[in-house]
């Protein structure tokens, strides 16, 4: 099925400073044609069912490698499609924020297909490296399956981080930009989280909301970029060091989470 | 240089064999499979590797180097003979190479060596395990030769070994896993999985093995050329139809409507990406191919072109 092509995604696609071959296909199966489809289908939600707010766009380096490293809110991956529409559309050259996607995906026959064409790939270590490597924008949600299955009460929280991504930075030289999401909590105000029923589909869990369905209801979304920090090292200090390190990015990402809980109740 | 390729009468063999000649080396080869119409200069012994012949053959010539290509990739001879074929004939390599004085042993092995899973990186190095196994057991004898081979490099220092994992190959010439897998004029695919495959024209496979005859670089190397491509792109530049069929129905079709006998582990290869990282071969011998992945396959597409009724 061929999904009609938005005449500002074609223009922003072909804007894209990404090595595709003649066919129109980059190194990592990331294909020109179906991103072009697949971002039409997100500017729909992205420009018209949700209200979405990007603070601090300019922070998000225009070229180079980098990592986008924030928190995870809604019970499934809305933050993910909301960093990658606002480097998509808010930037001039636009950017492809390119995530890691759960394993579990993977095994999916469609989804895997249509992720990798869309630039998203299985969240391996290796993948991620090689991608920063080859100076493009990483998307991580150091939370990972633990920070989508927050319920609504815990939607301004923030689980634990993994150390895998700071380490990641330190051994790629890579800048962290760290990013907060409000929102999800709204969208997707989970009450509970169905794992046997998960388990059984083969995915980590279901979340289910008052309406059963997660189908996200069209409130307001922000995404807050904050300014790139560079840590000094190479991925091989002792823990202690790491943490530290993961312990400033959480604490900025808990910040502008304060900040965007504020505004969004109309404080200061 | 005087340069003996067990498996010569093979497709790549013969383009290994003919640019070698070129370069001035002098060429033997060894092969069950005859060679009709070698070219001049080219001595060929219709003997087995494995058999007293074939050591006769390495006492007499005292070959400088061994291009090693005498394998059965394909999965239809039985996996019992395969892997007598595979791993005997390896091991006759290493002990004649040994005995005879030779200085350098290229092992032509394959990049399937990785395996094919949802969970494995794309673009391998070196240094990875055999992962795919497990899912595809068939693939064994390739493996272990290829990790008995790497063996030499520890176990006989007296010689220079180069283990080569090539990507699969695409060319006129039709050979390869490939090659026939995409021949019909409608190719079978499994519904909702595009892998991404990486190929190299045929000319620039043999290339690359020339250029290991001529670095001589030391150690186990993957060998690719161009980017690799997602298997329908691979239908269409060839000019065929893909036919997707859900993975239940394409298991079942299996050994029949003109579809291979396939174990189920090769579905895992039409399904999974295998992808490996060249960088180390590219920089041990400065190799760089000269076709693209678009040319190669339009010269597939030349050589055997779909005829409409």
């Amino acid at each position: 099925m061929q999904i009609p092509v938005d005449a500002e995604v074609q223009r922003r696609v072909m804007e894209l400073e990404v090595p595709f071959n003649e066919s129109g296909v980059d190194p990592y199966g990331l294909s020109r044609a179906h991103l072009a489809q697949s971002m039409t289908l997100l500017k729909l939600a992205y420009r018209h069912y949700f209200k979405v707010e990007v603070h601090g766009m300019e922070n998000v380096p225009a070229r180079g490698r980098a990592m986008i490293v924030g928190n995870h809110s809604g019970g499934f991956a809305l933050d993910a499609g909301c960093v990658i529409a606002s480097t998509f559309f808010e930037m001039n050259p636009p950017r492809l924020a390119q995530g890691m996607a759960e394993k579990f995906i993977a095994k999916f026959p469609i989804a895997a297909m249509w992720a990798t064409r869309a630039g998203q790939l299985t969240g391996l270590p290796e993948n991620a490296a090689r991608l920063l490597e080859d100076d493009r924008l990483l998307m991580v949600f150091p939370e990972g399956a633990r920070g989508t299955a927050k319920l609504y009460k815990e939607r301004y929280s923030l689980v634990n981080f993994g150390t895998g991504f700071m380490r990641l930075a330190l051994r790629t030289r890579s800048p962290i930009v760290p990013m907060a999401f409000l929102g999800g909590g709204e969208a997707v105000p989970t009450v509970f989280n169905a794992v046997s029923l998960g388990k059984l589909l083969g995915v980590p869990y279901i979340p289910v909301t008052p309406w059963l369905f997660a189908i996200p209801l069209p409130v307001q979304l922000d995404v807050y970029y904050g300014e790139p920090i560079q840590f000094e090292g190479d991925g091989s200090e002792e823990d202690d060091v790491v943490n530290g390190y993961v312990e400033q990015v959480k604490e900025r990402i808990a910040a502008m989470l304060e900040v965007g809980r504020r505004r969004r109740k109309g404080e200061a | 240089m005087r340069v003996l390729i067990p498996g010569i009468s093979g497709m790549i063999g013969q383009g290994v064999a003919l640019l070698l000649r070129d370069e001035g080396h002098e060429v033997y080869g060894i092969d069950r499979r005859p060679w009709p119409d070698a070219p001049k200069g080219i001595e060929i012994f219709e003997v087995d590797l494995r058999k007293r012949a074939a050591e006769d053959v390495f006492r007499k010539i005292r070959p400088q180097v061994v291009v090693h290509m005498a394998t059965v990739t394909h999965l239809l001879e039985k996996s019992d003979e395969r892997y007598r074929i595979n791993l005997g004939g390896t091991r006759a390599v290493v002990e004649h190479a040994k005995k005879y004085g030779v200085e350098h042993v290229i092992f032509v092995g394959r990049h399937t060596y990785y395996g094919a899973a949802p969970d494995s990186p794309l673009y391998h190095t070196e240094d990875e395990p055999p992962m795919g196994l497990a899912s595809f057991p068939e693939l064994a004898d390739l493996v272990a030769s290829d990790l008995y081979a790497g063996s030499a490099l520890w176990r006989h220092r007296e010689f220079a070994t180069s283990v080569l994992r090539l990507c699969y190959t695409l060319g006129p010439a039709g050979h390869g896993t490939l090659g026939t897998f995409v021949r019909g004029p409608r190719v079978p695919t499994i519904l909702g999985h595009d892998p991404l495959f990486q190929f190299m024209h045929e000319l620039d496979v043999a290339r690359a093995i020339a250029v290991t005859v001529e670095k001589r670089p030391v150690g186990v190397f993957n060998v690719a050329g161009p980017q690799p491509v997602p298997l329908s792109i691979i239908i269409k530049e060839t000019g065929r139809t893909a036919v997707a069929l859900p993975e239940f129905v394409f298991s079942a079709a299996l050994g029949r409507f003109g579809l291979p006998r396939l174990p189920a582990g090769a579905l895992q290869h039409i399904k999974y990406p295998i992808t490996i990282d060249a960088s180390a071969f590219r920089k041990a011998t400065g190799f760089v191919h000269d076709i693209d992945e678009l040319r190669t396959m339009h010269d597939y597409r030349e050589a055997f072109p779909v005829v409409s009724r």
